[in-house]
């Protein structure tokens, strides 16, 4: 049964109609004198609603959208260059890499919020102390992955490259760097996703400015609708910067046969 | 004229000389595994010569030595003269697998083998492009490996060694994946290009009627382990040869049927103990 585009989006609406229809019954409408979903605890979808568009509307979430983003963004960039350069070299150098093989893997262990107070610490309540939480959690995707394209490149392609006589600056260049930026560009998803972790669970563990910042505050004095409009606005960031990677990601690997069919 | 004495040649026509080269391999567990035992083997210049043995280390092992990319345990190899230090530089290898670079298109794959040479990148391109066109890949420039069938990349691989216009042209069961017609259609097209720019071939293959068909010279190699040369016959069919239409000819009838009663025995020797070590395909 083929399903079209159309019947498909259809399907997708419907489906968050009936949940904000089921929450807003419980919420509203009483059952035997008792609320499913009592206002205090669960807010209404209207209500949400309304304060998200407020929050648009005097431009007070604009400021906290630009710090959480600033922090992703860094996050990323500075954990992707780390994880490229390590993940390069310990490739090339196996003795490096047999020497921190346990330290890279125990500190990856570690759950990153325990982390989170030491940069507070180290670093302020600015936005660079999410910064660190989110390069934490970047560098290890990217070093992982690089890692791992370098040192899986086709042993086939590289003898036929070395053939038609590269020296080893051209064998980084056409053969381990391609290989391993495909390698990163695969996880590019998560790592983004994971930036924003760092930003969003670092300012909500102490910040003044971000989206982390809004939902906490919001918390702290039981105002659950501004719980859940910092919940949407959240998500609705994510979905737009997941986006962003998709373009990104079909623009630089068109030459990988799942991405080139996919867009058929 | 079988196998002339190659004494009152001189040493620089022969192109590749494998002198009493033999291969070891280090196992991780156990004793070394020796896959070529001492061997010599000669391409003069200009000279098509086909490895034909049963599948097992033996063949692509001496490719590898004659490109450099394995050392030998024992013996010398000399390019005209001149023994090899490390990798083969007069060389063009086309492998088995797909070798091309996944990431660069068709043209970019062929203009790298000149640009890495030096080559300013608009001239690697337009000679790469008059390359494509020569395999018949005229129109089929811009596409990413994975948009090619395996014979179109194939001729990618062709163009991409022969631009360089190597002194030497390795093959290592160039057409193997490719089915009965293509290989034929793929033979003619390297024929061609031979006949142009005669240089010497190893051609390595376990098809016996494909080494018939291309080569001038057969050598068979037996079973490994210590797999050596048994078998050395000229093929003395006439050239320009047409790769699908010559199988009807009776002299190709004959040397088939004479060398393939050599063959057989070692075939089904291999057969018997297939003790190949992992990573010598």
């Amino acid at each position: 049964m083929p399903i079209t585009r159309s019947k498909l989006l259809l399907l997708q609406i419907l489906v968050a109609f009936v949940v904000l229809v089921i929450w807003h019954m419980g919420a509203t409408v009483p059952i035997a004198g008792f609320y499913l979903f009592p206002k205090f605890f669960f807010s209404t979808p209207v209500d949400v609603i309304r304060r998200v568009v407020k929050l648009f509307v005097t431009g007070l979430i604009w400021k906290h959208l630009w710090i959480t983003l600033t922090e992703t963004v860094l996050a990323f960039a500075i954990g992707s260059l780390s994880g490229i350069l390590i993940g390069f070299w310990f490739a090339r150098k196996p003795l490096v890499a047999a020497v921190f093989d346990p330290y890279i893997k125990m500190i990856n262990a570690l759950p990153r919020v325990v982390l989170a107070p030491i940069f507070m610490l180290w670093l302020g309540l600015g936005i660079w102390s999410k910064v660190a939480l989110g390069v934490t959690l970047v560098f290890f995707i990217v070093f992982f992955n690089v890692y791992q394209g370098v040192k899986e490149v086709s042993p086939v392609v590289l003898a036929n490259a070395r053939m038609l006589g590269m020296n080893e600056r051209q064998l980084f260049r056409h053969v381990y760097w391609p290989s391993a930026l495909s390698w990163m560009f695969s996880s590019l998803h998560t790592s983004v996703g994971f930036a924003l972790v760092g930003a969003v669970v670092g300012e909500y563990l102490g910040a003044a400015a971000g989206l982390g910042y809004v939902i906490h505050e919001a918390e702290g004095t039981f105002d659950v609708t501004g719980v859940f409009a910092g919940m949407v606005v959240l998500a609705a960031f994510v979905l737009v910067i997941d986006w962003a990677v998709t373009l990104i990601e079909n623009r630089l690997l068109v030459w990988r046969p799942e991405t080139a069919t996919g867009g058929q | 004229m079988r196998e002339s004495s190659q004494d009152d040649v001189t040493s620089d026509h022969i192109a590749v000389d494998l002198d009493s080269v033999s291969i070891v391999y280090q196992t991780a567990s156990g004793p070394p595994y020796a896959a070529v035992a001492p061997t010599s083997l000669t391409v003069l210049d200009g000279e098509f010569v086909a490895i034909v043995g049963p599948t097992g280390c033996g063949k692509s092992t001496i490719l590898n030595v004659a490109a450099g990319l394995i050392r030998p345990a024992e013996g010398v190899v000399r390019l005209f003269g001149e023994p090899l230090a490390g990798l083969n530089r007069l060389a063009g290898y086309l492998f088995q697998q797909n070798s091309l670079m996944p990431w660069k298109t068709a043209v970019d794959n062929v203009a790298i083998s000149l640009e890495v040479a030096g080559t300013p990148r608009g001239e690697a391109l337009i000679q790469a492009r008059q390359w494509l066109t020569q395999v018949g890949l005229g129109s089929f420039l811009d596409r990413y490996p994975h948009q090619l069938s395996g014979g179109q990349r194939k001729r990618v691989g062709l163009a991409q060694v022969l631009i360089r216009h190597p002194k030497v042209l390795l093959m290592d069961e160039p057409f193997g994946p490719l089915d009965a017609q293509m290989r034929q259609i793929m033979g003619n097209l390297l024929l061609d290009l031979w006949a142009a720019d005669r240089k010497a071939v190893l051609f390595v293959t376990h098809d016996l009627e494909e080494a018939i068909a291309l080569a001038d010279r057969v050598v068979i190699m037996s079973a490994g382990p210590e797999a050596r040369i048994i078998g050395d016959h000229s093929i003395d069919l006439e050239r320009p040869r047409d790769a699908s239409e010559i199988r009807l000819n009776a002299r190709f009838h004959d040397l088939h049927r004479m060398i393939w009663n050599q063959l057989k025995e070692e075939v089904v020797m291999a057969y018997h103990h297939q003790v190949a070590p992992k990573g010598c395909a």
